[in-house]
């Protein structure tokens, strides 16, 4: 076949991603942007071109607070994850010698999976709670006298949910990176004269870095777009930006919601831009 | 999401039945047109009394697709509907967000809504509903004054804030704007209504309890809740200021910006200073929080006081000096009723009215619009405990067979003129809406 007829074959093989990614994604963002600038009142939003609901946003310190919270949220969660993702990852990669064991232990890494992201999130509540089993084994074992209150309904319980959410989003892809290592290079430090150490820092990790990468963005967009877990752990007290964003929305305040929709997604692919920056994941896959 | 006003209410789609009974109605309607014009030639001649009437058997045929919050949403009453009209009801529960939403952006998704007051004031204007002729409503002269005059007895003071007869009434069929009296054109008819005020653990705070101000007494920090419903919320923080002497208010149902700042003001002092334990959101949440023990005072629902108990942990729904903030939802008509099912959906408003239901309501600590026709379908003792404010001198059941109270024991708060006649504030939009619900999201994240 002709090259040219080649390449117009392959087109139309693209066709139908492009149909699906403009309707589903493209035409609805589309929608949100526009509906960002209209007016709305109690019951109704109507088209207009006002810029007020991105003033008020831009403007409020509450905003301000909240995405400064929601960062936090989302940088502590990451030092989590990734820490102990990557230790979980590197552990059955390397020290896990039978490929059999490799996959038990890679499933049993995915049995809290088997039930809903809210279960697993609510069954921390009457664990933390003032009268639940963490604080009645500390005090039994005579550690505590007083019931340790922050431990539920506060920032500390907040980051443990996503912790434990997420952190297999982070051991997934490192995982598949670290197995893709050859292991010459490996034992070819090791001839060189590099202590374990150094050859964790100067050829493992920075050949895990498009695992470490693909698993940061999961976490970050997981984090920064996530509304419930905020509101259970926090028990109300906390706001994140996902969480104003369904208050607008159960008030009807639509084109606010959506305003600050457009805000968090262009604040979400500045970050992740930047991430991009310093791994060309296409390149390394 | 998670937001379900009650858990045990299972919840039908009415949205995903909604094409397919459009589609059936529409042809029903063409096919129905004659028998309905013989029908109506006989409700004029006066031939028929009571129900049911002539046009029974082409009754059956129509679904009314009803979607409320949780408390009224009852599939019992589905089901007794079908036995006593012969039409179908459809049910959908969802929590009061969801419930303003549908009723202001999806009119056609439902026949009857059954909204709170304060949400008809929200969403009268998008035009959704249309208003009701009274005199097609039997009982309408035994509803409660409160609805219809606004006053209890003759000489009640009026409450703060949307009192339900100040949304109950338009100029005619198509009024867009509330009247200010009797019309003959309802908006909403009264079903269920309450006062709420502040639940208490009495086991772990030992001492009585009396003013709205111990919300916010540093005695209880880290112990207290507030619910997280802007238009709920506001109130019960005013209820607090007002009575704490910090805030005086011209209506706390329509604030000013200086009276809301002001309130979100000390609300915010106290949470940075650690006074709340949670925010709630949904019935179950405030069931927990008083189960657990994490809050000992909070703003709760009658039902999750009834929850509470039922669990054997004490918990009592304490009257406080500076009154009530009470509530009442009621029946509105979809505008898209027209013909056989606008009269099927009158003839279910005339039965909601007739008893059955109320007494149904009652016996779950709720006050029903026309209290008398309850009480035929009450016994003298459970009539007493609830309505009355006696002792109970049997084991008290709810409606499910549930003992709810031993003998002896009396209602919080006492009798419905104890209850209803000592409301400080009905729940409320207020015009500077918007203003409010910004400063109350700052307050959450704060």
């Amino acid at each position: 076949m002709h090259p040219s007829a080649v390449n117009r074959l392959s087109g139309l093989l693209v066709l139908p991603l492009v149909g699906i990614l403009a309707v589903f994604l493209i035409v609805p963002v589309c929608l949100i942007v526009v509906v960002s600038f209209w007016d709305y009142n109690e019951w109704d939003f109507f088209p207009a071109f006002i810029f007020d609901n991105y003033a008020y946003i831009l403007t409020s310190p509450v905003t301000w607070a909240t995405y400064w919270r929601t960062v936090q949220y989302t940088v502590i969660t990451w030092v989590f994850c990734t820490s102990i993702g990557f230790t979980v990852a590197y552990f059955l990669a390397f020290h896990v010698r039978s490929q059999t064991w490799q996959i038990a232990l890679f499933l049993v890494c995915t049995i809290p999976f088997w039930t809903s992201n809210i279960i697993r999130m609510i069954s921390w509540i009457p664990f933390l709670g003032r009268n639940g089993i963490a604080n009645s084994v500390l005090r039994d074992a005579g550690l505590i006298e007083e019931p340790l209150e922050w431990l539920l309904f506060s920032d500390f319980a907040v980051v443990l949910a996503f912790v434990h959410l997420y952190t297999l989003f982070m051991v997934v892809p490192v995982f598949n990176t670290l197995m893709r290592i050859d292991r010459s290079v490996i034992e070819a430090a090791r001839d060189a004269g590099a202590s374990g150490w150094q050859t964790l820092v100067h050829v493992v990790l920075p050949l895990s870095k498009p695992g470490l990468m693909i698993g940061s963005i999961f976490i970050v967009t997981l984090v920064m777009g996530d509304f419930i877990t905020v509101r259970f752990m926090s028990g109300g007290q906390s706001a994140s930006v996902g969480r104003v964003i369904a208050n607008e929305i159960a008030l009807l305040q639509y084109p606010a919601a959506a305003a600050n929709a457009v805000i968090l997604l262009a604040t979400v692919l500045l970050i992740v831009s930047v991430m991009l920056r310093y791994v060309d994941i296409r390149k390394e896959l | 999401m998670t937001d379900k006003t009650s858990p045990d209410l299972p919840v039908t789609d009415s949205a995903a039945t909604g094409v397919t009974a459009k589609s059936a109605g529409l042809s029903r309607r063409s096919l129905l047109k004659g028998t309905a014009a013989i029908a109506g030639a006989a409700v004029g001649s006066g031939a028929i009394t009571g129900f049911p009437t002539i046009w029974a058997q082409n009754i059956k045929n129509v679904t009314l697709r009803q979607f409320g919050t949780g408390v009224s949403n009852l599939n019992e009453v589905a089901a007794k509907v079908k036995e006593d009209l012969g039409f179908t009801l459809e049910m959908t529960a969802l929590d009061s967000d969801s419930v303003t939403q549908r009723a202001a952006t999806q009119p056609k998704s439902f026949d009857i809504a059954d909204i709170e007051y304060w949400i008809c004031k929200k969403v009268w204007g998008a035009g959704n509903l249309q208003a009701m002729d009274t005199s097609k409503i039997k009982n309408y002269d035994k509803i409660v004054g409160t609805f219809r005059s606004g006053k209890l007895t003759p000489d009640s003071v009026i409450a703060q804030g949307t009192a339900p007869h100040t949304v109950g009434f338009v100029d005619g069929p198509d009024g867009k704007t509330f009247a200010d009296s009797e019309t003959g054109w309802m908006t909403l008819i009264p079903t269920i209504y309450n006062a709420d005020t502040l639940g208490i653990r009495p086991d772990l705070i030992g001492r009585p309890i009396e003013s709205w101000t111990e919300l916010l007494n540093p005695e209880f920090k880290g112990k207290a809740s507030i619910l997280d419903i802007s238009s709920i919320g506001i109130m019960d923080a005013a209820m607090v200021c007002e009575a704490m002497g910090e805030v005086q208010y011209g209506d706390k149902g329509n604030m000013t910006k200086e009276e809301i700042d002001k309130t979100m003001a000390i609300f915010t002092e106290a949470k940075k200073a650690g006074q709340f334990r949670a925010f709630w959101k949904s019935f179950d949440e405030s069931v927990n929080l008083m189960t657990s023990g994490e809050v000992v005072i909070q703003s709760m629902w009658s039902p999750a006081i009834t929850a509470v108990r039922s669990k054997g942990i004490p918990c009592v729904y304490q009257p406080l000096k500076e009154g009530y903030r009470s509530w009442g939802g009621g029946l509105g008509l979809s505008a898209n009723l027209s013909g056989l099912e606008l009269d099927a959906a009158y003839e279910y408003i005339n039965w909601y009215l007739d008893g059955w239901v109320g007494g149904f309501l009652m016996r779950q600590g709720y006050y029903s619009a026309v209290p008398e026709t309850s009480k035929n379908y009450m016994s003298e003792d459970e009539w007493g405990f609830w309505f009355e404010g006696k002792a109970a001198q049997g084991d008290i059941t709810n409606p499910f067979g549930q003992v709810m109270e031993k003998a002896g024991s009396i209602r919080d708060g006492g009798s419905f003129y104890d209850r209803m006649g000592a409301v400080a504030c009905w729940n409320a939009v207020m015009d500077e809406n918007k203003y409010m619900v910004r400063k109350w999201n700052e307050f959450i994240a704060a």
